[in-house]
């Protein structure tokens, strides 16, 4: 199910789950609903657009993501309420520099390396965070 | 029937570096403290619960029960690993607590070793990094320090405190536990940065920002280890039983999947609340706590979800100094994990270990006046949560 949501997003689409029960979305999709537990949902497409909740530059990596420092982490709140993690594409010293939290963005997908204890095998794929405004 | 539950003798080895050593070695020179001071005979220990994080990455080592019991002498009783990762031997604690309580054995032994400075800082990031959302957060390269940075820039958000201001206040969590780490014999920085300033944290490297190395506790090699049993039982043996009054747990799944109850730790809530509602108590009633202050931000928002501070207090609660060793919460006068060290599958028993000392008064090089105490331990982003509650009062 994972690699679906990474090919997906590979395609330029970020696809998660709506419930049918509390109207809840889901993303990255979940084998239940996120907010009610329910397993009645239907798969949807997002419109890959939300703004920065919270981030940070990472300047110590783990075994496997050395080569990529510094690199910036943020986490995402959706337009349409889901919140994911992903990177930011802009530079570790503007991103230190200048506060990133509130600006809008837009998703999309990057394959990377996998690793050793990455669950796939073949690629890693990261959602990326471009700013738009 | 349900029996009351006290525990025996405590041990824990010297936190730090171990090379030298493997897991069941380690945490045998634990174990031995807390046998030698529970005045109990082997063949009373009936089970044993081990708490370890990461033991196949770090040493290529799993199915640790059975090498743990063989390697102290007890081959042939049933031996559990547990994992929950910081959280590891605090999982183990509980599981052997409900089992005591609940008539399935009399005494048994509890404790936790992990060797992550041996592992090195790589390997040990990747290792801590497991227990995060290994397909939807880790693909990032997200980790530990990263998780808490991410909560420290929403903290000074959510509560509108600027966030160099706010790096001031937290940096207070780290000059206060490396004090009492620096005086603690048997943490990992025994007399070092006992006289650090916050400009020390401030200006060290930066980790993840807005969190400096100052900001983080460290990689550590090391063991603990308890032993409990009914009530009954150990007032028979020792002197004073330290008796286990409540024990809460929670869980939660990504840190993304949480939103907003991440800046409350929510979980923690939850299971703080249930170890109070099992003791009887509430916070006013906790004398001293031991909380997982993996890095300083998360020694503040623990203080607030375990109802010691309203939420957006904490941070000016330490600065305040009402968490030093003579303030209203004493919060980590062991020095913590960030003055201790932080031994992953060891860290929730070693939190007992200071918890059990400071109650019996054997904690020497702090003053603390104590009848009850909690620890807190936290496994990943709050995927796993858990608070024993001790008191040197049966009831």
């Amino acid at each position: 199910m994972f690699k679906d949501f990474f090919s997906a997003l590979m395609e330029g689409k970020l696809i998660g789950v709506k419930c049918k029960d509390c109207g809840e979305i889901t993303c990255p999709p979940k084998s239940t609903c996120n907010s009610c537990g329910s397993r009645n949902l239907e798969r949807i497409e997002l419109s890959g657009k939300g703004k920065i909740v919270s981030y940070t530059v990472t300047y110590v990596a783990p075994l496997g993501y050395d080569a990529e420092v510094p690199y910036v982490v943020a986490m995402v709140e959706l337009d349409e309420g889901a919140w994911i993690v992903g990177r930011l594409d802009v530079d570790a010293e503007k991103a230190d520099k200048e506060d990133m939290i509130g600006k809008r963005v837009e998703v999309y997908g990057k394959e990377f390396p996998t690793e050793q204890f990455y669950p796939d095998k073949q690629r890693r794929v990261v959602p990326m965070f471009k700013i738009v405004e | 029937m349900k029996r009351d539950v006290a525990v025996l003798g405590v041990g824990q080895t010297k936190f730090g570096s171990h090379p030298d050593k493997t897991l069941p070695e380690l945490f045998a020179e634990a174990f031995f403290e807390a046998f030698d001071s529970s005045n109990i005979e082997l063949k009373d220990i009936e089970a044993i619960y081990f708490g370890n994080f990461v033991g196949e990455i770090t040493d290529g080592a799993a199915n640790l029960g059975g090498f743990i019991a063989d390697e102290i002498g007890l081959r042939g009783i049933p031996a559990y690993r547990f994992e929950g990762a910081c959280a590891s031997s605090s999982v183990a604690f509980r599981e052997a607590y409900l089992a005591v309580k609940h008539g399935i054995y009399d005494c048994v032994l509890v404790g936790g070793a992990e060797k992550l400075y041996s592992a090195g800082t790589p390997i040990g990031t990747r290792a801590l990094a497991t227990a995060l959302d290994s397909a939807y957060e880790v693909n990032s390269g997200l980790t530990f320090p990263g998780v808490f940075a991410l909560i420290a820039r929403m903290y000074a958000k959510v509560y509108d405190i600027p966030l160099e201001k706010l790096r001031e206040k937290i940096a207070h969590v780290s000059v206060k536990n490396h004090k009492y780490g620096a005086m603690n014999p048997k943490a990992q920085f025994y007399n070092k940065f006992g006289d650090l300033k916050v400009e020390d944290v401030l200006n060290s490297r930066m980790i993840c920002s807005p969190l400096t190395l100052f900001d983080c506790c460290p990689m550590t090699d090391g063991a603990s280890a308890v032993i409990i049993a009914t009530a009954d039982f150990a007032k028979d043996r020792v002197d004073e039983p330290i008796y286990v009054r409540g024990a809460g747990q929670a869980s939660a799944g990504s840190l993304f999947r949480q939103k907003w109850d991440i800046v409350k730790a929510l979980p923690r809530k939850m299971s703080a609340e249930m170890a109070y509602k099992e003791a009887g108590m509430s916070p006013k009633d906790i004398d001293v706590a031991f909380i997982h202050d993996c890095f300083t931000i998360a020694e503040v928002i623990a203080s607030e979800a375990m109802g010691f501070f309203e939420y957006g207090k904490g941070a000016d609660a330490v600065e305040e100094g009402l968490t030093w060793a003579d303030g209203e919460i004493p919060i980590n006068p062991d020095g913590g994990l960030i003055g201790k060290g932080h031994p992953v599958g060891a860290t929730g028993t070693a939190q007992i270990y200071s918890a059990v000392k400071l109650l019996r008064g054997e904690l020497d090089f702090v003053k603390v006046d104590a009848e009850t105490a909690i620890t807190d331990t936290l496994g990943g982003d709050f995927g796993t949560l858990v608070n024993i509650i001790l008191s040197v009062h049966r009831r």
